[in-house]
């Protein structure tokens, strides 16, 4: 599977997520400058984390009027599968790809913790190999992680099934506090409508390698891989 | 024509250094070059006090690739096609003036250097002092450094995996921020700062110039101040997201065959930068000042060629080519301007508006006068060292209760609260996170591993610069080794009082000595360093605080040790010694300070055992007989067994009874030692290691239960020990 990472001025993780799919997961993968105006050729694209633009004005609010983005806005409208991390996360929130906002941390400090995710819904392209209940073990390093959104749209994400994954702590209890940043809901992940954008604030890519901590992360990418692969037999 | 006190004043010369000037000109010298002077002369820039006796420090080794000193870091061979480049930088006195911005352009600062030699940054650590906690100003410090770090840090992608911090009622006045950073580089595609050929073209990439910094180096860094706010316009304010896009930049721009030289602006802006270029190429230098993009209207050539505004580099390219490198800064949206010409001739000549404004030899400017000294022994030194320990009560309180104080100490508490707020993971590198002695990072595409530490005991180096230094070194080693790497390079920041005094220059003279010796006795070249001097206020000077910054390596990163326990029934080994501590080990201890509010006593340490102690732990580990290992320091060894249960989750009894006084035993700080845990089994071949190198070692007691017991002295339960440690810090800096 081809999968285009998305790099704007400022991005660092696609570096890791690079590692993440190709070495380690055997995947094509191509940097996408921020500048491009086409993703043909693309089996899924990814917007990784860093600090597009510095985090100037509000993180994430400068990069989604990046030209790529309206390339990627085509491609998500046409079904295209679009994973969002950390910053990622954010930019697609800032163009309205997803809904909600990722405000700043309850309790206003940068956090870099491992933290255990609560699989919520088992049905998505994302979480195929996994079982609702399942607690994976990924980090989270972010200022501003904290999900919130209107109660009208918090009722809709949980009703239709779209909120993925919850903090927890690593028995899979859902409780204010293991909440490391003060999302509503303890909210760390969620899906659009259609089934085919994510946005999760930890970082599956730094969850790669048991050498590193941990490859919990994984089973994300290799759902999609594995839901690509079905789509194109 | 006479110069006033005051301008010599604004500029931290002295009537003499001018004098000398004067005398090697000529004449006398012109406003600007007085400026450039000022920059190059001083303390920070010149290494005035410092130059004669760093240049008696080990540096040769196999694997050196880049002398210290000779460009903007040092380089180690790694083997295989890797490099290393590393170095640590302090950046005192403006995190004292405005701790944020401080703290943020340190770290920028020790990077741009790092990448400046071609290395792409891998890892940050840092290495702080402070007042005492309760303090309000003192928390005001800690936030706006911490915050500083944090932000730079994780803005850029550079994972910040190491560090301490250290309080002390010496540092209150004069915070210390040295910060260290290691890089990579690969196939051999080291940068170089110079120029290659005359008519090679000085390029300025990166921010535009304004009137931030000015007299920085030398107005702030190279005297003591009292009146700290006056200097606020002197600290210079970072922009990391800038500087990560020139990181990228640089690192791309090094592939293009034009581009043969790179310099990364610090202290004293592009007067240092430059002319240092120019002298390490042998060459005269043009500058044009209009052609220096700038962000303020109005700006002289002195405030030009002084600004230190954040997030500039130097290149040196080969005319013709410049129109390759316009186009790749244009491309990463980075201004690039041509702004000078390395020429035939011995002087950096200066133009604005089309005229030349100064024309000064460069060799001049570089060549800052070097002093030495030498001073006695002072009085109140040897009282201190005299003083006899046993002297000191016993506390009122239980064993375990001075343990869980000590647990809880600002010194010793977990360091959590701090490090959560660095990204420690990006790059996804990292195997031993930040918390135990050292961390350690694998090495992408090979087996290998590097790990990196910073050390220094300042309490320690006041009661024996000589003795504290040698230890300092041979603590930095000793968290390498505990991580079953072997210690290849050092990097040495040395931060010290006014080295006009007596007594500092008694500790600088002692100091280097101390650190000569122990590089010597372990084979370790100090690769790079820094000194920040006149770190004092109300005439009286900081702890002598050389830190060691060290970079270790592990051929199977896989084979690696921490510092928890990890499985009931491992049996607890120490490592170094084969008693209990005893009064004399309490010098210079934490225990002593904290609960008796006393510094005394005369630091010891056997470089010899040391070596042996390391070698003996190192070898244990990649024969993958331990279960864990930690260095015993801060607190002793009572604190190191209580980390190490703490941190595994796991109680220990201790079987071996303490004779003599239980503080000593418990708190004692002698050198040396390891306390290490492995399954029953082993415990014969790890003895037959320890017998062949003339190791010491003691059982202690084994690893299990819900409790920590150190036989008849302390009884507490796992739960209570792990949340003194874990929350000291918290409860330190707001309570």
């Amino acid at each position: 599977m081809k999968f285009g990472i998305v790099v704007f001025p400022g991005t660092w993780s696609e570096k890791d997520t690079f590692h993440a799919l190709s070495p380690v997961l055997g995947q094509d993968a191509e940097y996408v400058w921020h500048g491009e105006t086409e993703l043909s050729g693309f089996d899924a694209i990814v917007l990784p984390g860093g600090f597009s633009y510095g985090d100037y004005l509000r993180s994430g609010a400068i990069a989604r009027f990046s030209p790529v983005m309206d390339a990627v806005k085509i491609y998500a409208d046409a079904g295209g599968p679009v994973i969002g991390i950390c910053n990622g996360f954010q930019v697609l929130c800032e163009s309205g790809l997803l809904p909600g906002v990722l405000m700043r941390n309850d309790h206003l400090e940068f956090r870099c913790i491992w933290t255990d995710l609560r699989v919520e819904n088992d049905s998505t392209n994302f979480t195929s190999r996994a079982n609702v209940g399942d607690t994976l073990h990924i980090p989270m390093s972010h200022g501003e992680g904290n999900y919130q959104a209107d109660a009208a749209t918090i009722e809709r994400l949980e009703g239709n099934g779209q909120v993925v994954f919850r903090y927890a702590d690593a028995s899979g209890n859902v409780t204010d506090e293991i909440n490391p940043n003060g999302s509503i809901n303890n909210i760390a992940g969620i899906i659009n409508e259609r089934g085919n954008v994510l946005g999760m604030m930890p970082h599956p890519e730094k969850a790669c390698e048991v050498l590193i901590g941990g490859d919990d992360g994984n089973v994300i990418f290799s759902s999609m891989i594995d839901s690509l692969a079905t789509a194109t037999a | 024509m006479p110069v006033t006190q005051e301008t010599l004043d604004e500029i931290a010369l002295s009537r003499s250094e001018y004098e000398a000037i004067v005398d090697r000109l000529g004449r006398d010298p012109e406003p600007l070059e007085l400026g450039l002077f000022g920059a190059l002369w001083s303390e920070h820039c010149g290494y005035k006090h410092t130059k004669a006796l760093l240049r008696t420090l080990p540096s040769a080794s196999d694997r050196l690739l880049v002398a210290p000193g000779a460009e903007n870091a040092g380089v180690i061979d790694l083997g295989d096609g890797l490099a290393v480049a590393m170095k640590i930088e302090s950046h005192n006195h403006p995190s004292a003036v405005e701790p944020f911005e401080g703290a943020a352009t340190g770290v920028g600062g020790i990077i741009r250097d790092i990448f400046a030699m071609g290395a792409r940054p891998i890892a940050l650590l840092n290495s702080l002092r402070f007042g005492q906690p309760q303090d309000a100003r003192t928390r005001y410090l800690i936030n706006g450094v911490i915050g500083g770090i944090s932000s730079y840090g994780n803005c850029i992608g550079i994972p910040d995996v190491g560090g301490e911090i250290f309080f002390s009622d010496s540092y209150k006045g004069n915070p210390l921020v040295n910060a260290m950073c290691v890089g990579l580089i690969e196939d051999g595609k080291m940068a170089s700062a110079s120029a290659k050929e005359h008519g090679d073209l000085l390029m300025l990439v990166g921010a535009d110039t304004g009137r931030d910094g000015i007299h920085g180096a030398s107005g702030l860094a190279s005297r003591t101040f009292e009146e700290q706010a006056e200097m606020r316009s002197a600290v210079q304010v970072g922009n990391p997201f800038l500087e990560k896009v020139l990181i990228e930049a640089c690192i791309e721009a090094l592939d293009i065959p034009g581009v043969v030289g790179l310099q990364d602006c610090g202290a004293a802006g592009i007067t240092s930068a430059a002319i240092e270029m120019a002298e390490r190429s042998g060459m005269g230098l043009k500058i044009d000042i209009d052609a220096v993009p700038r962000r303020e209207e109005g700006m002289t050539p002195y405030e030009v060629m002084l600004s230190e505004s954040q997030e500039r580099m130097l290149l040196a390219v080969t005319p013709g080519h410049e129109d390759k490198v316009f186009e790749l800064f244009d491309r990463w949206d980075l201004d690039a301007s041509v702004i000078g010409t390395f020429e035939f001739g011995e002087n950096v000549r200066i133009f604005h508006e089309g005229s030349e404004v100064s024309s000064t030899p460069v060799v001049t400017l570089t060549d800052a006068p070097e002093y030495t000294f030498s001073a006695p022994k002072p009085d109140w030194l040897a009282a201190l060292q005299d003083k006899d320990l046993s002297e000191v009560p016993l506390p009122s309180e239980s064993a375990g209760e001075v343990l869980l104080q000590l647990l809880s100490a600002p010194n010793i508490a977990s360091r959590f609260p701090i490090y959560r707020q660095y990204d420690y993971h990006v790059q996804i590198n990292t195997v031993v996170e930040p918390g135990g002695d050292a961390a350690v990072l694998r090495l992408k595409g090979s087996k290998r591993g590097i790990a990196v530490s910073t050390d220094c005991n300042g309490r320690i180096c006041y009661l024996d610069p000589r003795v504290g230094t040698i230890i300092a070194v041979a603590e930095a080693c000793r968290n390498i080794a505990v991580t079953g790497a072997e210690p290849v390079a050092l990097t040495d920041g040395l931060n010290f009082g006014n080295p006009e005094t007596p007594d500092v220059q008694f500790q600088l003279n002692e100091s280097i000595a101390g650190m000569r010796e122990a590089a010597d006795a372990f084979g370790i070249p100090i690769v790079s360093g820094n000194a920040s001097l006149y770190n004092e206020s109300a005439g009286t000077a900081i702890f002598p605080t050389p830190i060691i910054g060290s970079l270790g390596i592990l051929e199977d990163v896989e084979k690696h040790s921490t510092v928890g326990f990890k499985n009931e029934g491992d049996v607890v080994v120490l490592l170094g010694a084969d008693d209990w501590d005893s009064v004399e080990g309490l010098a210079g201890s934490e225990y002593l300070d904290f609960k008796h509010d006393t510094i005394a006593g005369q630091p010891t340490i056997d470089i010899n055992l040391e070596l042996n102690v390391q070698s003996v732990c190192r070898d244990a580990i990649s024969s993958e007989l331990l279960s864990s290992a930690h260095d015993v320091s801060d607190g002793g060894l009572a604190i190191a067994i209580a980390e190490s249960a703490i941190i595994g989750g796991k109680g220990a009894s201790t079987s071996l009874d303490v004779e003599g006084r239980w503080d000593a035993a418990l708190f004692g700080e002698s050198q040396s030692r390891i306390v290490v845990s492995l399954p029953e089994a082993n415990l014969n071949e790890l003895r037959q290691m320890t017998e062949s190198k003339n190791v010491p070692m003691t059982t202690l007691g084994t690893v299990g239960g819900d409790d920590l017991n150190i036989n008849g002295v302390v009884q507490l339960p796992l739960t209570e020990i792990d949340d003194a440690w874990k929350n000291g810090f918290t409860r330190a800096v707001s309570d």
